[in-house]
């Protein structure tokens, strides 16, 4: 339908990354209602709405929470790169008619709540069934992909220097952002010298875990005109899954759902790899974002460890990527994924400050979730097509 | 395949791993590891070998049948785990996690004992070693063949 272009018109971060003081669900209003006064809009305006959360009827409770009665409603939940496919549903419906304005949240108070151990911790599934891996060997998140980077060193010579490269950029980057969790530069040898959690991993290959949410508001290109903000496209959108929670069940371990979403999302783009300005990807740990690299075409597989050096990642380097600093250092509240969404469109619109990669004009945010099981990748830009 | 042998003395303050919650289709695995045997399914139509169970052929959707394989594998990929806050694996650490390619196909996941750490390798030769967990179900853990 003509005017009808899904695009992204708002976008904000809530506080972060401590947050001692509010609810789960006021970090999702903080974030709410930013992203609706950026975009120049307010509650009453919104008629579709999507989160994801770790209980089932989240989004309903959501929905009665901030006092929404949309026609849109989405609870899809691929672990992290949930909000990737959010935002494709969420276009898919604005361009079908479905409804106008859609809002998109997350908020955790994770760090407040939990303490800092969840990441290395134990078990997350009872000991019966296909999810019983972790459970019955003492094996660990960080260890499911401590195995994927363990395999990946071994078929192609990776190594932990390379892996670290990418905890150095992402930190290089939260330097400059004063909301950050950790800000004080690190080196390749800090991370190799940190504390290990699971052999090859050591604790700053590892993201933080904080509190902190994160917003974006949908729209039709026609009503974007009369808006705030310049209009982000959502130009390509495609997801896939290789396993679920048990990796043993990943068909290759070094190669991802990356490889089979992404070059979808590109096509229906109409782009390729060397077309994009601007990279967010989910870095869970260092090895993601490697992986995620190779699968999604910036180079091939294998060679990842050494696209990472020499500063190729940075904000003045050939793909900047994670400009906000990450997850590895600015902020991970649970699922990352609509942190990724906020940097991209940020950049796209020349407002991500220090960091600011000059005349981005195509972005990809690329989420990964469960044990490196899902994927989204998200094609945004200034122009349609 | 040798009998399963009961597991080591616990630690003051540590628990007993835990013990899988056994449904009706993992029954066969976990009834053929007290008596050390391992097994996983195999298509009788087109000989694809699977684990974990499944309600049909993942490869031509026949219907499949348990089969005891050697118990004989290598090491596809493993990690040291280091921290894990777990009354029941804390006093194991560190623990060697591995997926292990068994030379009849499937792959697994496990712990690789009675070696340090040091010496396990991505391409080792494993063996299967049964360990009781409970009156219902002994571990497929594995050492270094």
């Amino acid at each position: 339908m003509a005017g009808r272009r899904a695009c992204i018109v708002g976008v904000a971060t809530s506080d972060y990354p401590h947050l001692p003081d509010l609810s789960e669900h006021q970090v999702h209003a903080q974030a709410a209602e930013r992203a609706l006064a950026d975009a120049g809009l307010g509650f009453a305006d919104v008629d579709g709405y999507a989160t994801a959360g770790f209980f089932p009827m989240y989004a309903v409770g959501l929905c009665e929470y901030l006092g929404l009665h949309p026609q849109h409603l989405d609870e899809t939940n691929i672990g992290g790169a949930s909000f990737e496919v959010l935002v494709e549903h969420a276009a898919a419906a604005i361009e079908a008619g479905v409804c106008e304005v859609v809002l998109l949240s997350y908020g955790s108070v994770q760090l407040s709540q939990m303490g800092r151990r969840l990441g290395t911790g134990g078990p997350t599934a009872a000991p019966g069934g296909p999810a019983s891996a972790g459970a019955l060997w003492g094996n660990t998140l960080v260890g499911s992909y401590a195995l994927a980077a363990m395999r990946h060193m071994h078929q192609f010579g990776t190594t932990s220097e390379q892996l670290a490269e990418i905890a150095v950029t992402m930190r290089h980057h939260a330097t400059t952002n004063p909301q950050a969790q950790y800000r004080d530069p690190i080196t390749v040898a800090d991370v190799l010298a940190s504390r290990p959690v699971a052999d090859p991993l050591h604790v700053l290959d590892c993201c933080v875990i904080s509190d902190g949410g994160a917003a974006c508001v949908l729209t039709t290109e026609e009503r974007a005109r009369h808006l705030r903000q310049a209009p982000v496209y959502v130009r390509g959108a495609a997801h896939a899954t290789t396993h679920a929670l048990n990796i043993s069940a990943m068909p290759d371990i070094t190669v991802t759902s990356a490889a089979q979403c992404g070059p979808l999302a590109f096509a229906r783009a109409g782009i390729t790899p060397a077309d994009v300005d601007v990279l967010t990807v989910y870095d869970s740990f260092t090895i993601t974002v490697l992986l995620s690299l190779e699968d999604l075409g910036f180079c091939t597989k294998g060679e990842g460890g050494s696209f990472v050096e020499g500063g190729r990642l940075r904000s003045d380097g050939a793909l900047p990527t994670n400009t906000d600093g990450g997850g590895l250092s600015a902020c991970h509240p649970g699922m990352r994924g609509m942190f990724l969404i906020v940097e991209a469109v940020r950049q796209l619109r020349g407002q991500a400050g220090p960091t600011q990669v000059p005349g981005a004009e195509i972005a990809v945010a690329h989420g990964t979730g469960g044990m490196l099981s899902t994927g989204a990748t998200l094609v945004l830009g200034t122009e349609p097509t | 395949m040798t009998a399963p042998v009961p597991p080591p003395p616990l630690p003051e303050g540590a628990k007993p791993r835990p013990a899988p919650v056994i449904d009706a289709e993992w029954a066969p695995h976990w009834a053929a590891s007290l008596e050390g045997r391992l097994v996983v399914q195999r298509c009788p139509a087109c000989g694809h070998t699977q684990f974990y169970p499944r309600a049909h052929c993942l490869v031509c959707r026949h219907a499949v049948e348990w089969e005891q394989v050697s118990g004989q594998g290598t090491i596809y990929s493993f990690t040291v785990i280091r921290q894990n806050p777990s009354r029941s694996f804390r006093h194991l650490l560190p623990l060697v996690v591995a997926l292990v390619d068994l030379d009849e196909g499937p792959r697994l996941m496990t712990n690789i004992v009675g070696s340090a750490p040091e010496e396990v390798r991505i391409g080792a030769p494993v063996q299967v070693r049964f360990q009781l967990v409970s009156d219902a179900a002994a571990l497929p853990l594995f050492e270094l063949a």
